[in-house]
């Protein structure tokens, strides 16, 4: 069966002065799949989500969405091209309480003036429907554990219908039982039709999780295999390889 | 309940030590608690009040402005200049209001685009305004309005002083626009972490830009005042009045760091150093000791202010 890629990146490219983050990043993701990307610290994962989200410009290189063809993105025009994105520091405003995090950018308003009760009435649903506990919505999320707050930061790239779902490292503050429970969330996304971009450490989370793998290293994608044909052994081989080669 | 009283911890503090100081003043003096002293009082902290309220906005969006008391003497003399040319003097107040958001969108568009602290930006903006006043003016100030401009700086607006009057309508018209509406909330979000304004898709130079805009306008405002009050533009007013708006900011429980701001507090905080320079005044104490106290009383604002931001990062 002919695979539909809802995303795409050829030859993508990024310097920073000196320092080339990427070196011709060719990556798609499918239609309704899950596909991570694996490396090690400073492989420029990061970078590629950055650059999907808007958030970053690309030095060289194409980003295909949608059959539409982009040189660069910047974030309003990703967040109407359906992208969402969680990003690794989580992008929250400590000041600010739950519900007005979630909303944050896309306020409800009654009038000219913000409706906050709507807000949280809506938040409180959106984490239920999720299972992230937060027993005060009105309280700052600096007063949060990790993991509420990550579950916060997913919780805003839901909140109003994207189509493509950036995650980078979405359960790295998360205890067993929410990052449990964020990945189950993530199962329930793919069934529903969205597409997702994972970037995660964690090899058995990958494995049990995503439905294609690229594995980059030094702002290179030197490996990209389907799950199924793999296994967390053979792409620990792979990395360790890689490691050895440069070595 | 419990928690809404302990973040108005600040507000509260000060008020007790306004009633403190009341209590002290009226038992040393006879003349503190007579009208015409209570109406010295407001009439002289009015525009105080003014530049406080646009600097916490300016503050809590983890900015500051060190140009605003120059912007009020720039935009004084504009509209001096503007009422000596005989033009109607709605437009010449509107002339010194434009002038005013004018170089408040200079300040804030030289910020978000250089991306220099705003400390630096304004500290230059602030000298190059002053500049431009005695450039214009030749350092002399221009005197001698028509009646109906003096009667709108010392004439009666709702049975209250004019300058009170818009000190007291401004603030009123700041508490739904900081606390209840989209501006004020990305103000906030600006001081608090302006890399999640920008990944939302907020066009944050729109904001940073607009708040310099509205402090300018306030500048403006305090300077048309002033000039009225005066029968006098002149290129030295407004000297250091931003050190005042400052230190009842952050007198008033706002961090310096941004996030969140106190407008209760900060209005009570200009009315506290209103008392306190009053009562100075009063018991004949020397000028040159209101300049002392008042930085004294800035920098325990500022010690207070930090160790209760430590205080709460490490909580977090």
């Amino acid at each position: 069966m002919k695979k539909s890629y809802i995303l795409s990146t050829t030859d993508l490219t990024k310097s920073f002065r000196h320092v080339q983050a990427l070196r011709g990043v060719s990556i798609q993701a499918e239609q309704g799949r899950i596909t991570a990307i694996v490396g090690d610290n400073g492989s420029g994962k990061s970078t590629l989500i950055k650059i999907l989200s808007g958030d970053l410009k690309p030095s060289g290189g194409q980003i295909q969405i949608a059959n539409q063809t982009f040189s660069s993105l910047t974030i309003p025009q990703a967040m109407n091209l359906g992208i969402r994105t969680v990003y690794q520091d989580l992008s929250l405003d400590n000041y600010k309480n739950s519900a007005e995090n979630i909303f944050l950018g896309q306020e409800y308003r009654k009038g000219p003036f913000l409706d906050q009760k709507r807000m949280l009435d809506e938040a409180k649903t959106l984490l239920d429907e999720i299972k992230v506990h937060i027993p005060d919505l009105s309280e700052p999320v600096r007063n949060l554990s990790g993991g509420q707050r990550q579950g916060l930061a997913i919780a805003r790239a839901l909140h109003n219908s994207g189509n493509i779902l950036l995650l980078d490292e979405p359960t790295a503050a998360m205890g067993i039982q929410e990052s449990h429970s964020a990945m189950n969330i993530l199962r329930t996304l793919r069934e529903r039709g969205m597409t997702q971009i994972i970037i995660s450490h964690n090899l058995h989370q990958v494995f049990s999780l995503a439905d294609h793998i690229y594995v980059m290293r030094f702002g290179e994608v030197v490996a990209s295999v389907d799950t199924m044909d793999s296994s967390v052994s053979q792409l620990q081989e792979i990395i360790l390889r890689q490691e050895e080669s440069r070595v | 309940m419990k928690k809404k009283l302990l973040k108005q911890i600040t507000p509260l503090m000060l008020l007790v030590i306004c009633f403190l100081i009341m209590v002290f003043l009226s038992i040393k003096t006879h003349s503190f608690f007579s009208l015409k002293n209570v109406v010295n009082i407001l009439e002289a902290n009015s525009y105080r009040l003014i530049l406080a309220v646009g600097m916490m906005l300016i503050i809590s969006s983890g900015a500051i402005d060190l140009s605003v008391g120059s912007i009020v003497s720039v935009s004084a003399i504009f509209m001096a200049k503007a009422l000596k040319a005989e033009l109607p003097i709605p437009v010449c107040i509107f002339a010194g209001l434009l002038t005013g958001a004018m170089l408040g969108a200079i300040n804030g568009s030289a910020i978000h685009y250089s991306r220099i602290n705003p400390f630096i930006i304004t500290l230059a903006t602030s000298y190059m305004y002053r500049g431009l006043s005695l450039i214009i003016t030749g350092g002399i100030p221009i005197t001698k309005f028509p009646r109906a401009f003096r009667s709108f700086g010392c004439g009666d607006l709702f049975g209250m002083e004019s300058g009170v009057t818009m000190a007291v309508v401004i603030t009123l018209l700041i508490v739904p626009l900081f606390y209840y509406m989209r501006w004020g909330s990305y103000l906030r979000t600006m001081g608090g972490n302006p890399k999640a304004l920008h990944r939302t898709g907020v066009t944050v130079s729109v904001y940073r830009i607009s708040s310099y805009m509205l402090m300018g306008i306030l500048a403006a405002v305090v300077g048309i005042i002033i000039t009225a009050r005066l029968n006098s533009a002149e290129p030295n007013a407004g000297m250091n009045m931003e050190m005042d708006a400052i230190c009842a900011v952050i007198m008033g429980g706002t961090s310096l760091h941004g996030g969140d701001g106190s407008l209760l507090g900060t209005v009570i905080a200009v009315f506290l150093m209103g008392l306190i320079r009053n009562g100075l005044t009063i018991m004949n104490v020397s000028p040159y000791y209101q300049q002392f106290v008042t930085g004294g009383i800035l920098l325990i604002a500022v010690v207070v202010a930090e160790i209760r931001s430590r205080r709460s990062r490490m909580d977090c």
